[in-house]
C-alpha cells in the first residue's frame, strides 16, 4: 500500500463522496474549493459596491423606508463636485495627508537610522518609541485634548516655556490656523513609530558587506548614505507611505475626538463629512455618490503609486 | 383534615395567582439619555414595578451619542426599546416614519386628557403635524435652557462696588441679553479668591446640537422666526432678518469676549464642569441639571442662584425636554401603554417633580406651593411660558447639522459675516425642503 499523502487522502474519503466526485475534472474540483471564497467576496465586497453605485443615482434615504425612491441621474455627483464645502473638506484632507506623511517619514526614518546604530538600551528605546501606536485612537484623542487645553494643558505650557507666550493666549484646537496643525502633530506622534519600524526592517535588510565594499572603495559616510542606504530603504519607505496614505485618507476617530471637525469645518476631513451625510443626515443616495468619488480617488492614486513602487523595486 | 384541605386550596389559589401574574408580567425597556433626571426616573419607576408586576430595564445613552444611537435603533426597526423618551425634534420623524405608536385612542380609552398638561409641552413634545390633536407622546420632561450664577460673587460688596464703578449699574440678575453680556465681560479675566475667573460658559459644541441650542438662546429673544408664515417654509426675511443678524453677532461677541479660553467645542458637560470648578461666574444649561447643581456641596446651596434666559426684544427660551412614546416595533406595547397610563397620574407626576424630574402636568405646575418648592421652580415656569423649539420636521437632523455648520463657521471659525451665515443657512434649508418635496 502506498503511503503518499494523496493516496492517504483518497483512501480516507468516504466511498459515497468518492463516488460522487469521481469523474470531476481538476478544474471542477478547483471551482468547488474556491466557490465559498468567491461567494463571500461577492456578498461582502462586490454586491455592496454595485448596490452603492446604484444608490448613488437615487434620492434614497435609509431612514425613510416608505418614501418613494426617485432616480436622480448624476444630480448627486453634480451637487458634490460643485459644492465648495466638498472642496474645502478635500483641501483639509490633503493638508492632513501631506503633512502627516511628510513628518512621519522624516522623523520615522531618522529614528530608525538612530535605533539601527548599536548602542546600550537599544531595545528599551525601541519599545518606548512604539508605545503610542499601541494605544487606541480614541484614548489618544482624549488625552491630547487635555494636553492642548489652554489653561491646564502641558503642551501649551511647554510652548510657553520656549516662547515666553502666555499658555492661555493660544488655542491649538480652537484656532482656525492652529487646529489643522494640532491634528497633524497628534497623528505624527501616534504613527511615526509605525514608519520607523518599517524603515528599521529596511535598514536591517541591507547586508553589511555592501558597506564594507564601499569602505574599501573609500566612499565617504554621506556617499554611502546617499547611494546605498537611501536606495535600498526606498521600497520600504514607499510601502510605509502607501499604508499611511490609505489610513489617513480614511482618518476619522482621532480627529473626531480632538476637534469634531471644527472649529467651523477646518478639520472636517472627507471621512467625517461622509459619516455625517450617511448616518446623521441619512442622505444615503448622496452619501453613496460621495463614497464612490472617494473610492475612485483612492483607487486611482493607489494604482499609480503601486506602479511607481514596482518600478523602484525592479531597479 | 379540614386544615389540610384549607392549606391545599390556599396553596393552589396562591400558585394560580402567582402564575397568572407571572404570565402577564413583562420585561420592559425604557430608553433615554444618561443624565440626572434619568436616575430620578429609575427611582420613580420602582413604584410601577411594585404595582404592575412588570420589570423595568433602562437603556441610558450619553447625550452626545443619544440621537445617533436611538435614531439608528428606530430606523432599523429595533426592538431594544419598548418606551422611548425621545427628543422633541424627533416627533415628526417618529410619527411619519411609523416609529411611534399614535396614542389618541389609548388616551381616549384611559381618559388621559392633554388638557391636563402645559400647552407648550403638549404642542412641542406630543403633536404631529404640529398643533394638531394627533398625539405620539405624553409630555414626560419639561425643560428649557436657563442660566445659573455664583450668587456669592454677585453679593460680594467688593465685586459689587467694582461693577458699579466699571458700568455705573448695580450688579444683579441680568434683565436683558445685553446686560447679561456686560456682566459676563466684567467677570472675564477677573481675579477672585486668588484665581482668574471668566464670564460665562455658553454652548459652542460642533458635532451634535450644542451651538444651535446655545445661539437660539440669543436668536429667540431678538425675535428670530423660522418662517414668515408658519407651515409655509418661506424663510427669506425671517431666518436672516436684521434682528437675527444682530443676535448672531451678539452671540459671537459673547463667545469672543466673555468665555473661558479653549471654549470652542463645549456643551452641557463642559458648562457644568466650568461652573463647578469655579471657573465662570455664570453658565447656561438645561433646567434638568438645576437640582443637581443646587445640591452640589462646593458651588450649590447658598452660592448658586438661577435666572431665566433674559429677554431682549421679547422673552424667549430654547426648548428642551421630551415626551415619552411607545415604540411601534415593541412586542410589549400593552405593558408599555400601562406604564404611560401610570406615569400620567397626578400623584405620580407630583412624585416625579419631587425626585428631580420636571413634570409638565398642570396639577403640579399650578399647585400653589410649586413656585417655592425649589429655588429654580419659578424660573422654570417663566421659561416654559416663552419657549421656542427648533424644526421638528422628519428631516430635522439635516436641518440641525446645516445650522451647526453655518453657526460654528461664523462664531468660532471667524468665517464670513453673520448675514452670510444666515443666508447660507437658508440655502441649505431650502435644499432640504426641496428634497422633502415641501418646496
Amino acid at each position: 500500500m502506498s503511503d503518499r499523502t494523496v493516496d492517504r487522502v483518497a483512501q480516507a474519503t468516504p466511498k459515497r463522496v468518492a463516488r460522487k466526485i469521481r469523474g470531476l475534472s481538476d478544474r471542477a474540483i478547483a471551482w468547488i474549493f474556491i466557490s465559498p471564497t468567491i461567494f463571500l467576496l461577492l456578498a461582502i465586497n462586490i454586491f455592496p459596491l454595485i448596490w452603492t453605485i446604484q444608490l448613488s443615482f437615487t434620492n434614497y434615504k435609509a431612514n425613510r423606508i416608505g418614501r418613494e425612491v426617485k432616480d436622480v441621474g448624476f444630480k448627486n455627483y453634480e451637487r458634490i463636485l460643485t459644492d465648495s464645502d466638498t472642496w474645502l473638506n478635500m483641501q483639509a484632507t490633503a493638508h492632513f495627508l501631506f503633512w502627516t506623511i511628510f513628518f512621519q517619514v522624516l522623523i520615522g526614518f531618522t529614528l530608525a537610522w538612530l535605533i539601527n546604530k548599536k548602542f546600550k538600551g537599544n531595545d528599551l528605546w525601541t519599545t518606548i518609541i512604539v508605545l503610542p501606536m499601541m494605544l487606541s485612537p480614541a484614548v489618544v484623542g482624549n488625552f491630547w485634548k487635555f494636553l492642548y487645553q489652554p489653561q491646564i494643558g502641558l503642551f501649551n505650557y511647554i510652548v510657553s516655556w520656549f516662547t515666553g507666550k502666555e499658555p492661555s493666549s493660544f488655542e491649538m484646537l480652537g484656532s482656525v490656523t492652529l487646529a489643522p496643525w494640532a491634528i497633524v502633530i497628534v497623528d505624527t506622534w501616534m504613527w511615526t513609530p509605525f514608519v520607523m519600524l518599517i524603515c528599521l526592517a529596511g535598514l536591517r535588510s541591507i547586508p553589511d558587506y555592501i558597506y564594507e565594499a564601499a569602505e574599501i572603495d573609500r566612499a565617504s559616510k554621506l556617499r554611502q548614505f546617499l547611494t546605498i542606504t537611501i536606495p535600498m530603504v526606498l521600497p520600504f519607505l514607499m510601502l510605509a507611505v502607501l499604508f499611511r496614505g490609505i489610513e489617513n485618507f480614511k482618518m476619522f476617530d482621532l480627529v473626531v475626538q480632538l476637534t469634531g471637525g471644527g472649529p467651523g469645518s477646518v478639520t472636517e476631513l472627507t471621512s467625517i463629512n461622509l459619516k455625517r451625510e450617511a448616518f446623521e443626515k441619512w442622505r444615503t443616495g448622496y452619501a453613496s455618490a460621495y463614497a464612490i468619488i472617494l473610492f475612485v480617488t483612492v483607487f486611482g492614486l493607489a494604482s499609480i503609486y503601486v506602479k511607481a513602487l514596482n518600478k523602484v523595486k525592479q531597479r | 383534615m379540614t386544615y389540610t384541605k384549607l392549606a391545599s386550596v390556599s396553596a393552589i389559589v396562591l400558585a394560580a395567582t402567582t402564575l397568572s401574574t407571572k404570565a402577564n408580567a413583562e420585561d420592559l425597556t425604557l430608553c433615554w439619555a444618561a443624565w440626572d433626571p434619568a436616575n430620578a426616573l429609575v427611582e420613580l419607576s420602582k413604584e410601577f414595578e411594585a404595582e404592575s408586576g412588570h420589570t423595568m430595564n433602562f437603556e441610558f445613552v450619553p447625550w452626545p451619542n443619544f440621537a445617533d444611537r436611538m435614531l439608528n435603533e428606530l430606523n432599523s426597526g429595533g426592538k431594544l426599546c419598548d418606551l422611548l423618551i425621545g427628543d422633541s425634534q424627533w416627533i415628526g420623524g417618529g410619527a411619519e416614519n411609523g416609529h411611534y405608536v399614535q396614542l389618541n385612542d389609548f388616551f381616549d380609552a384611559e381618559s388621559i386628557s392633554m388638557d391636563d398638561f402645559a400647552p407648550a409641552t403638549v404642542y412641542a413634545y406630543s403633536t404631529w403635524p404640529k398643533g394638531t390633536p394627533n398625539y405620539y407622546a405624553l409630555p414626560a420632561m419639561g425643560d428649557a435652557n436657563g442660566w445659573f450664577y455664583r450668587k456669592d460673587w454677585f453679593e460680594n460688596p467688593e465685586i459689587q462696588a467694582a461693577y458699579k464703578e466699571a458700568t455705573g449699574q448695580d450688579l444683579r440678575e441680568p434683565q436683558s441679553q445685553k446686560e447679561l453680556l456686560q456682566i459676563a465681560q466684567f467677570f472675564q479675566g477677573r481675579e477672585i479668591d486668588g484665581k482668574t475667573v471668566y464670564g460665562a460658559a455658553i454652548f459652542t459644541e460642533r458635532g451634535s446640537e450644542g451651538i444651535t441650542m446655545g445661539v437660539t438662546g440669543a436668536l429667540y429673544p431678538w425675535g428670530f422666526k423660522y418662517e414668515n408664515t408658519p407651515g409655509s417654509y418661506d424663510m427669506e426675511g425671517a431666518v436672516n432678518s436684521p434682528e437675527a443678524v444682530e443676535a448672531l453677532e451678539f452671540y459671537k461677541e459673547f463667545y469672543k469676549t466673555a468665555t473661558p479660553p479653549g471654549y470652542t467645542n463645549s456643551y452641557m458637560g463642559e458648562s457644568l464642569d466650568a461652573f463647578k470648578s469655579g471657573q465662570v461666574a455664570m453658565a447656561m444649561n438645561w433646567f434638568a441639571f438645576f437640582p443637581g447643581l443646587y445640591a452640589d456641596p462646593n458651588t450649590g446651596g447658598d452660592k448658586i442662584d438661577f435666572f431665566v434666559n433674559p429677554p431682549q426684544n421679547q422673552a424667549g427660551s430654547t426648548l428642551g425636554g421630551q415626551g415619552i412614546s411607545v415604540v411601534s416595533y415593541s412586542d410589549k406595547q400593552d405593558a408599555a401603554l400601562e406604564y404611560i397610563k401610570w406615569f400620567a397620574q397626578p400623584e405620580v407626576q407630583a412624585k416625579w417633580w419631587e425626585l428631580g424630574g420636571y413634570s409638565a402636568h398642570n396639577s403640579v405646575l399650578e399647585d400653589p406651593g410649586f413656585v417655592d418648592s425649589q429655588p429654580f421652580a419659578g424660573d422654570f415656569l417663566e421659561a416654559m411660558g416663552g419657549v421656542q423649539d427648533f424644526w421638528q420636521e422628519p428631516a430635522y437632523a439635516e436641518l440641525l447639522l446645516a445650522m451647526q455648520k453655518r453657526i460654528h463657521d461664523y462664531v468660532v471659525a471667524d468665517q464670513g459675516t453673520a448675514q452670510e451665515a444666515l443666508d447660507l443657512l437658508i440655502e441649505d434649508w431650502t435644499e432640504v425642503f426641496e428634497d422633502e418635496g415641501k418646496l
